[in-house]
């Protein structure tokens, strides 16, 4: 179910390291609770993005609501594909739906970050 | 019986955190004349005789003068129509139409509403409406430091002092930079105006017709401004679109102005219009209300409020503005005024304006004691020189029966001899030949 390929952080961002980036996007659990995904303002390339910090906005049919950065660094590239088709988020959280790559990243911060079992655990014990 | 919701308990101790030693140290901003002596408003009076009270006060104003001030406000004539439209109750009474299913006539004329702006401005979305002039062209400029992320305002001198005034006011205690730029003999000083602008500069705002009524097509600013990534907001008049080019032909960002000259009487503070129009590119850092048209689950039309995640009953203090308010009562005038003058009838009421306008210049060219400023193509609004202070002058004309213009040094110094001239459709051949008499009159005593 949660992929294993990557990290979690508690605002139920997942960070996929691709090289020398961090590809972010948000999980199955955080697309579901959103419900209809209508439009998603993505932080702009060249902005730097900090862990734990707001960066952009999602709003969705029930809300408007804050993204955050699961890393820090700076906003290498975008999805263009969000911009006309907000809902490919709700299709496919973990990839065509990723949100921004950022460069410059930390990897012991990014060590920090929940694996799969443990982001679905947090999620157990929410219910 | 108390209305106060808390206890003196409970004020004390809201008082400790914001550091307060009294509930009045809250409205130190209020200048003490201007504060009331007293909030006792005395013993209850009759129905007859608190109409008789406010007769009294009523008759205070001077309602009966010839008008020839405009300002930004402008003594435009209201078909009958406009008045018998939006005093129906069902859009006199009617609360913000949150629930489409029991609104969709009040909704359905704001949306009207809106395709009015957008056609008369040439952009492509208007919202519901702001309070006035003076707070649409304030959120414009908000709008365009939120989209741009810089935070610097260039303001023409030739932009209503009002409205500058009320721009101070608002941004008094944020961390916006103003620059504002004086006018050269009541046009814009283009090489002073491009000099000011830098790649921390937000927005140029302007005006056309400016404050002095001169017309200016800032196609140039526009152009300039772009190469830079500066927003250009263009503050017009409306009744003036109908001849002019809009600010969607000369390539503005954002469109704002006084929407009063549209079937809203004149009156000391309002209620006005305020109206906002875009590019659609925009639409999600435009504040305030706006309608959308949609389909029902059955593939009826309807409309409904749109894009309200921008607002604050959702975006709480990250909201794109903290007007949500409209004037929704003022903009359905604004659309039955428009709907019954049509494209023609209002391009009539502008032809008049500018034809009397011109005509009450070459009638007060003929007196030798005037100067009738004439560097500038000019719209229905002109300047003249007189040969005592202005305020004196439009004094001495109350007397006799005419509310004469503005007095410009109000807003600009050395400007004390000068009075701004309004004419409207509304204004007679023949009230126009008594007004240039009693003005020759008046500085000639």
């Amino acid at each position: 179910m949660t992929p294993n390929d990557r990290k979690y952080a508690p605002t139920h961002e997942w960070v996929k390291i691709d090289g020398e980036l961090a590809v972010v996007g948000i999980t199955d659990h955080a697309q579901e609770s959103l419900g209809d995904i209508t439009f998603i303002e993505l932080p702009k390339p060249g902005m730097k993005v900090e862990k734990g910090k707001e960066c952009g906005v999602i709003e969705s049919v029930k809300a408007a609501s804050d993204m955050y950065s699961p890393v820090s660094g700076e906003v290498a590239e975008t999805n263009a594909l969000l911009e006309t088709s907000p809902e490919t988020v709700n299709k496919s959280p973990y990839d065509d739906g990723w949100f921004f790559k950022v460069k410059s990243i930390r990897h012991d911060e990014i060590e920090t970050l929940m694996d799969a079992s443990a982001y679905e655990q947090m999620l157990k014990n929410a219910e | 019986m108390g209305f106060i919701p808390n206890t003196p308990q409970q004020q004390k101790e809201m008082l400790a955190v914001c550091g307060k030693k009294a509930v009045d140290e809250f409205f130190t901003d209020i200048p003490r004349d201007l504060a009331p002596k007293s909030f006792n408003i005395g013993p209850p009076r009759s129905e007859m005789e608190v109409q008789a009270l406010f007769e009294k006060l009523a008759g205070q104003n001077y309602s009966h003068l010839v008008n020839f001030i405009g300002a930004g406000f402008y003594d435009h004539f209201i078909p009958a129509a406009v008045d018998a439209i939006a005093s129906r109750s069902e859009f006199y009474t009617a609360y913000t139409p949150y629930q489409p299913e029991l609104s969709q006539g009040t909704l359905q004329a704001i949306y009207e509403y809106q395709t009015d702006i957008c056609r008369l401005t040439g952009m492509e979305v208007a919202n519901a409406s702001m309070y006035d002039g003076g707070t649409a062209l304030y959120e414009a400029c908000q709008m365009a430091v939120n989209i741009t992320g810089r935070d610097r305002i260039v303001i023409d001198g030739g932009v209503n002092p009002i409205y500058r005034k009320m721009i101070h006011s608002y941004t008094a205690n944020l961390s916006l930079k103003l620059c504002e730029v004086a006018v050269s003999h009541g046009q814009s000083d283009r090489e002073k105006l491009f000099a000011a602008l830098d790649e921390h500069t937000a927005a140029v705002l302007v005006q056309n017709p400016n404050f002095f009524g001169v017309l200016d097509d800032h196609s140039d600013v526009v152009a300039r401004c772009h190469e830079i990534g500066i927003l250009v907001i263009q503050s017009v008049y409306p009744i003036a679109m109908a001849l002019l080019k809009t600010p969607g032909e000369i390539g503005a960002d954002i469109a704002v102005g006084e929407g009063q000259s549209l079937g809203i009487p004149l009156s000391f503070g309002g209620p006005y219009l305020g109206f906002l129009a875009t590019r659609k590119k925009y639409v999600r850092k435009m504040p305030g209300r706006l309608v959308g048209r949609t389909v029902d689950n059955r593939g009826r039309e309807g409309f409904v409020l749109t894009l309200q995640a921008r607002e604050q009953h959702i975006r709480r203090e990250k909201a794109t503005s903290n007007i949500c308010t409209n004037e929704a009562l003022c903009a359905l005038r604004a659309h039955a005024y428009l709907s019954l003058m049509g494209t023609e009838g209002l391009k009539e009421v502008a032809r008049q304006c500018v034809a009397k306008a011109h005509y009450a210049k070459e009638r007060l060219k003929l007196i030798p004691a005037l100067k009738v400023m004439e560097s500038s193509p000019t719209f229905n609004e002109f300047t003249v020189r007189l040969p005592l202070e202005a305020g004196e002058a439009a004094g001495r004309m109350i007397e006799r029966g005419f509310a004469a213009g503005f007095p410009l040094g109000r807003y600009y110094s050395g400007m004390e001899n000068y009075l701004l001239v309004a004419v409207t459709e509304k204004r007679t051949k023949h009230e126009i030949g008594q007004f240039a008499e009693a003005l020759e009159d008046a500085v000639c005593r």
